[in-house]
């Protein structure tokens, strides 16, 4: 470990040296971007909603060229821990903070240098959709938001100037259904372990988001309410996987997934007829032509969110591109194409700005189409007349009942999470 | 490839000193991948293994309390098995059962191009043949599976048109079948390469003279062939339990997620930063692993037959 601090403290000195020099380039009279050619960005994450129309469109608005680093989640996590200067800017989950933040990797982020900062949805800073109070279970935005101070590794529970990522895009989770297979409503979590799906249920085999969606269902079948489902205790878990380990052993799973294609396979072959499931997923079984709905259920939402985290040595040139690509990516054309693909802008009065009224009035306000809804590349994914699943933005976000999490007891739970699949 | 490196450069370092110098100088660079690419990292693991962590860094020690979690109610048989143990159960059994069949098939694929197919044209053909489940990549060999043995894939439609069975059979994908059969399908490949080595090289004139003899066919291939396919088969049979041992991907995929293997546990543990914990996995997964190994070795002497 020694040998890693005076590697990041070597590190974090060239660093300083390389801003000196940009520094001395300002004072010559260059604007920072267009001081030296196509600044490069190297941009870590799961890159899952950054399409190529994105980098184009960044470099001809800021001649900005990104660089992407592709890891799954846990490996963005990993990267930043162990590599904290292979990158300069990362996409990361809010539910990874409570491990990243104490390790001092991260810059606590300047609000005032975001021009839209004030437009930030309340979803993120203060917890609220349409001045409703959500659900915040789980280790929910607003909780691991704001920091003491642009070097500190603990969070402020007040709003502060420094937060620990810069919000970009997130959105509300829930079952998936195979509507023509299962030819009934399906209304609550509980239905995932119901006996009529034996052999035809499947959740994802990702413990930190699976125990979520456990957590769930169990609520919904009455076996028991947790006082926090994104925190739980050691007997709380033993009990989540008593249940689903008690599923497993009668058969109620068809298979686990672990990945965003198994998952798409599963539901499109009809192996699987009622999932644990993401946006893009459901996105992928429609466009093949097989009905699938993202069914919205009484007991709410799991949700997550994403943003836009900086190493702690950013400094100099180097902050000033990446603070110019943030506020890029949040005023309004990225926005847009998000919210065309089902997720949520952090922004939203300027990705408004960016969509036609009718797929505004689709997307957002829960509307019925009035022309063919088209995906940013252009497939069809919806027809004039249908509803967004789940409705209106107020609808989907305001129902959110907890959010992915990481546990105080997080070993505990990935070690009975591992049995449950052994057994 | 691999109990090469066992037999000449683990086992047997000090003999790397005895030989010529030429010899000695030209195995230089090989030797120095293998020390810097592998065998530092080995030790590597080893000591991790002992390390305690918290939830973003790991802190150098020296506790078991790695190893004592593996084991953690292994040997109160209260609850029934425990994880580790039911996990390695069943890689043992995967192991078991794949070994046999890629033996069994393997043996035969190999018999039939060294001895019925005479031109090397056609066996470089069918060889190819052999090969093409890697001609695809790993995840879309396994989502084509689907079709094949889904519940409305075509061996069920199979079924259910001929009568017989009258419910989709679902044991055909996502089970223990399922596994063994993708195993089968991929490793068959890595005992047919050596076992036909080492028939080529079987002298034909021995063949002859055991028919002229009066030996009939299946003495000759009980008494002469199998004998001297046995650094074949052993090196056949390495490759593929090694392989079986170690992999998640295939056992995660065709088992649905819900046969556990050791491979996924490490994976999971390290996605989740908890390296040493993994560490001590991947150590006693390695010993075990290296102790068949050591076994089928003890058995046939492959450097003398070789």
């Amino acid at each position: 470990m020694k040998k890693n601090i005076t590697r990041r403290n070597m590190l974090k000195t060239s660093t300083a040296a390389v801003g000196a020099v940009a520094g001395a380039g300002l004072l010559k009279g260059f604007p920072a971007i267009h001081a030296a050619d196509a600044p490069v960005i190297r941009y870590l994450g799961t890159a899952v909603n950054m399409g190529d129309a994105v980098q184009k469109r960044l470099f001809d608005d800021t001649g900005i060229k990104v660089k992407f680093i592709v890891k799954t989640t846990d490996e963005v996590v990993k990267t930043i821990f162990t590599q904290p200067n292979s990158f300069d800017i990362v996409d990361s989950e809010y539910f990874s903070m409570p491990k990243l933040v104490p390790s001092g990797n991260l810059l606590g982020m300047d609000t005032k240098r975001i021009k839209e900062w004030d437009n930030v949805t309340s979803a993120f800073t203060k917890g609220e959709v349409a001045g409703k109070k959500i659900g915040d279970q789980g280790t929910a935005p607003k909780k691991v938001m704001y920091l003491k101070g642009s070097n500190s590794k603990e969070f402020a529970s007040e709003p502060t100037q420094h937060v620990t990522l810069i919000p970009t895009v997130y959105n509300a989770d829930t079952l998936g259904i195979r509507p023509d297979l299962i030819k009934r409503p399906i209304s609550t979590w509980a239905e995932l372990l119901n006996p009529e799906f034996k052999g035809k249920a499947s959740i994802l085999n990702i413990p930190s988001i699976g125990i979520m969606d456990a957590a769930m269902v169990v609520e919904s079948m009455g076996e028991y309410k947790y006082p926090d489902k994104g925190n739980m205790t050691k007997k709380e878990i033993d009990l989540t996987m008593k249940i689903f380990t008690e599923a497993k052993k009668a058969g109620q799973f068809r298979a686990f997934w672990s990945d965003f294609n198994e998952s798409v396979n599963l539901m499109a072959s009809g192996e699987v007829v009622i999932q644990s499931m993401w946006s893009p997923a459901i996105t992928a079984v429609r466009t093949k032509g097989i009905p699938c709905v993202y069914q919205p259920l009484k007991e709410g939402y799991r949700a997550w969110a994403a943003g836009f985290g900086l190493p702690a040595t950013t400094k100099g040139r180097q902050a000033d591109i990446c603070y110019e690509f943030i506020n890029w990516y949040l005023s309004g054309w990225v926005g847009a194409y998000l919210n065309r693909q089902g997720y949520y802008s952090a922004v939203i009065p300027t990705a408004k700005k960016y969509m036609e009224s009718y797929e505004w009035d689709y997307w957002m306000l829960g509307k019925a189409a009035t022309a063919d809804i088209m995906s940013p590349e252009g497939k069809k994914l919806a027809s004039k007349g249908e509803i967004r699943d789940g409705g209106s933005y107020e609808a989907r976000m305001g129902s959110v009942e907890c959010w992915n999490a990481t546990m105080d007891e997080n070993k505990y739970m990935v070690r009975k999470w591992n049995e449950m699949i052994a057994s | 490839m691999l109990p090469y490196i066992i037999n000449n450069s683990i086992f047997n370092m000090p003999n790397l000193f005895k030989i010529k110098p030429s010899v000695g100088l030209l195995s230089l660079p090989y030797s120095f991948v293998f020390i810097f690419f592998f065998f530092i990292p080995l030790v590597l693991t080893f000591v991790i293994s002992f390390w305690d962590y918290n939830e973003y860094s790991i802190i150098p020690d020296l506790i078991l309390e790695n190893y004592r979690y593996i084991f953690e109610n292994c040997f109160s048989f209260e609850n029934g098995m425990c994880v580790t143990f039911k996990t390695y159960l069943s890689t043992f059994m995967f192991c078991l059962i794949t070994w046999f069949f890629t033996l069994i098939i393997g043996f035969f694929v190999a018999y039939f191009l060294a001895f019925y197919v005479n031109s090397l044209t056609w066996q470089i053909a069918l060889f190819l043949l052999c090969t093409i489940p890697f001609w695809t990549s790993n995840v879309i060999r396994m989502i084509s599976w689907i079709p094949l043995l889904g519940r409305n894939g075509l061996v069920n439609d199979f079924f259910l048109s001929t009568g017989l069975t009258s419910t989709p059979q679902e044991w055909l994908l996502y089970s223990g079948f399922s596994v063994v059969l993708a195993f089968v399908h991929l490793y068959t490949l890595f005992m047919i390469v050596p076992i036909f080595n080492s028939m080529m090289r079987i002298d034909k004139s021995i063949i002859e003279a055991a028919y002229d003899s009066g030996a009939n066919g299946f003495q000759i291939l009980w008494n002469i062939i199998i004998p001297l396919c046995k650094p074949g088969i052993v090196i056949g049979s390495i490759f593929v339990i090694t392989v079986v041992m170690g992999d998640f991907i295939t056992i995660g995929i065709m088992g649905g997620q819900q046969i556990p293997s050791i491979g996924k546990i490490i994976y999971v543990e390290m996605s989740y930063l908890q390296l040493p914990a993994a560490a001590a996995n991947a150590v006693i997964l390695l010993f075990l692993t290296l102790l068949i190994i050591w076994i089928m070795t003890k058995m046939i002497d492959i450097r003398k037959e070789l």
